[in-house]
């Protein structure tokens, strides 16, 4: 076998005792009963949840808008998708297999992958008209799309239109997000650094000298959206059977700002870098939060704390001024192509 | 059937006044895009700040002015209004200030840099406004000062049939103002030394250089422009939807972009085309349609245009060179 499979397998095999010693190992609480580890420290085990939530969303962003150079500023609308599929799937079929953990269990990774099927085609649909749109104009139409999206989704009765979508069983647990998430960046990376896959970096370097050279940009361009989508319809799906709750305007411009955030601060086709921004961007709101209630500070500052978006805009403005790699970008943005 | 004729003109004397907001916006998207190749997306938030110029000032100017005598007892009277028209020129004067600044402190810099770095620079100039627009203003809508009464302008019964039609005061001042200020642009654009450099520097910068035209001081009197007309337009529509808060440009900028791409990006006919021609459909799809369907249906069309004729209704077409 390969050797990153087997670190692939291995890291699989560590997220698995992880989440078996969280759920089984017993501490005592405040007054002495015993409780598992998420029972005790729920809220840090939330945040973990998200930590790895967004990790996929933020590699598969990372290979459209990193790897293959095309500017994606919709990536909310395919979280939407697959979290909308996937839990309409659970919802109505999942309790005929029986309410068993494992038939629960079966259900959610089934609807996992099948809403990551139906983020993939939407990815597909933005895909095609991407063949002919650079920069701006493909930014502006991903976010065009990212609406549409919304505004089906609160046109769809079946969805639960305006009132949101509640109910789903709370399948997602630290083993399926954080094997989501490694199985994420297993596929990207050794995506892009096949042979195969050297096509997406050709894409993005020179686009019309990777044409000359015979390389099918269109297919490319295409492909790294619809795996882009398919990722982060398996992040929706988890998120949705993290939070059993989802609402059309939870998946806004305001989400996909901030998965662009992530990747850009961690460096576009840096996928490492992506983690570590995903991690410290979702760790960030909650050091604000806990800033933003210091008495000792002065008003305004505990204000702009709460605000976390002024401090990310800034961000976003002083990195592009001073580091437009981002903070371990391998990508040299700064040399102007001829 | 008159009936129905009488509706279909109200929904577009209603999509006209909405599309001339949309056209003054879609104008400042355009000359941007015109001189720098690139899309301002700060641009939508200017529109804001327009707005909540005049929420700051128009109580101010409307004491030094006064409303005028004429206002309110002659049909059109609050045409005279001084107070209107200096709250306009303040918010087209500080926001064509704020555009200059933006330019000069984060687009510049950047101006040898590939597009992707100018460009979510912008989106975070956008984000920065947005949000410090919460923080400076706070999160709630405010109402607009009553700078001019709004009301249902009558229609003398001898016209006929369209007696029926509700017109406004805000509607015709918008649309008027409208096309007084893309007159005013025309001229400048057209007639004189600044407005040909503008038009040199959007056919060949590095021609308009070597014939030693400063490109600095074109780029920020088109910022300037462009962001005067944003104010403008963040008035005139406050003047019908008293209601601002510090998310409105958001939604109008997408639109106002949209209706730049239609008409054909760097095309100043084009955006005012497309500015009309899109607030005419979304005032049909609220009329006969379902009004949740507005935004997707707009957002389609601008796919629909990109894919089958991404130079836009007027746009001409440009070769790319390698």
């Amino acid at each position: 076998m390969e050797r990153s499979k087997v670190t692939l397998f291995s890291t699989l095999l560590l997220f698995g005792l992880i989440s078996f010693g969280l759920n089984h190992f017993h501490v005592a609480d405040g007054s002495g009963h015993a409780v598992t580890l998420i029972q005790k420290y729920s809220y840090y085990y939330d945040i973990l949840l998200t930590i790895g939530i967004n990790i996929i969303l933020a590699v598969g962003l990372n290979l459209v808008n990193g790897y293959t150079g095309q500017f994606s500023l919709g990536h909310a609308g395919f979280m939407a998708a697959g979290a909308y599929a996937s839990s309409w799937l659970t919802l109505s079929y999942g309790y005929s297999l029986g309410g068993g953990a494992f038939a629960t269990t079966f259900a959610f990774v089934i609807a996992l992958l099948l809403g990551g099927v139906a983020a993939a085609f939407s990815g597909l649909l933005v895909g095609v008209p991407s063949l002919r749109l650079k920069g701006d104009y493909l930014a502006i139409v991903t976010l065009g799309f990212n609406e549409i999206i919304k505004g089906v989704i609160q046109n769809c009765d079946a969805l639960g239109a305006q009132r949101g979508l509640g109910g789903m069983a709370p399948s997602t647990n630290f083993f399926w997000t954080y094997a989501f998430g490694a199985v994420t960046v297993y596929v990207v990376l050794s995506l892009v650094n096949s042979t195969y896959g050297r096509g997406f970096l050709a894409v993005r370097d020179d686009e019309i000298a990777a044409e000359a050279m015979g390389i099918n940009t269109t297919k490319y361009k295409v492909l790294a959206f619809v795996l882009g989508a398919f990722f982060a319809g398996i992040a929706g799906g988890i998120y949705a059977h993290f939070k059993q709750f989802i609402h059309p305007e939870g998946f806004n411009f305001m989400k996909s700002v901030d998965v662009v955030v992530m990747v850009i601060l961690g460096g576009m086709g840096s996928t490492a870098g992506v983690c570590v921004a995903a991690a410290l961007l979702t760790i960030l709101p909650e050091v604000l939060r806990y800033v933003s209630h210091i008495e000792a500070l002065p008003e305004w500052l505990r204000h702009i704390a709460e605000n976390r978006m002024i401090l990310y805009s800034l961000l976003l403005i002083v990195l592009m001024l001073t580091r437009p790699q981002g903070l371990f970008g391998a990508v040299n943005l700064k040399r102007k192509k001829a | 059937m008159a009936d129905k004729l009488l509706e279909f003109l109200q929904q577009l004397v209603n999509g006209l006044s909405q599309g001339s907001i949309y056209a003054l916006i879609a104008l400042g998207y355009t000359m941007v895009f015109g001189v720098l190749r690139f899309i301002n997306f700060a641009h939508g938030d200017v529109y804001m700040l327009g707005a909540f110029a005049g929420f700051y000032f128009g109580p101010k100017v409307t004491q030094l002015f006064g409303r005028g005598a004429a206002a309110g007892s002659m049909p059109l009277g609050d045409l005279l209004n001084p107070a209107a028209w200096v709250t306009l020129l303040v918010a087209m004067a500080l926001c064509a200030v704020i555009g200059i600044v933006i330019e000069r402190l984060c687009y510049r810099p950047l101006r040898e840099r590939p597009k992707l770095t100018v460009l979510i620079t912008a989106i975070g100039v956008s984000l920065f406004l947005e949000n410090g627009g919460q923080y400076a203003f706070g999160v709630d809508p405010k109402s607009f000062p009553e700078i001019i009464t709004d009301r249902a302008l009558e229609i003398p019964e001898s016209w006929g049939k369209i007696s029926g039609l509700t017109v406004t005061l805000s509607q015709v001042l918008i649309f008027g103002v409208t096309l007084l200020l893309m007159l005013v642009l025309r001229h400048i654009v057209v007639k004189t030394r600044m407005g040909m450099a503008m038009r040199a520097l959007s056919f060949n910068p590095v021609a308009a250089q070597l014939m030693g035209i400063n490109i600095d001081v074109v780029i920020s009197f088109t910022f300037g422009l462009g962001s005067a007309l944003a104010g403008a337009a963040g008035i005139l529509t406050s003047m019908q939807q008293p209601s601002i808060d510090p998310l409105m440009g958001v939604n109008a900028g997408l639109k106002a972009f949209v209706a730049a791409v239609l008409g054909g990006i760097g095309n100043l006919q084009g955006a005012a085309l497309g500015g009309l021609l899109i607030g005419v459909v979304e005032a049909l799809v609220v009329g006969y349609g379902n009004p949740t369907y507005r935004d997707p249906i707009v957002f389609g069309a601008l796919i629909v245009i990109l894919l089958l004729k991404p130079t836009g209704l007027l746009g001409a077409s440009e070769r790319e060179k390698v």
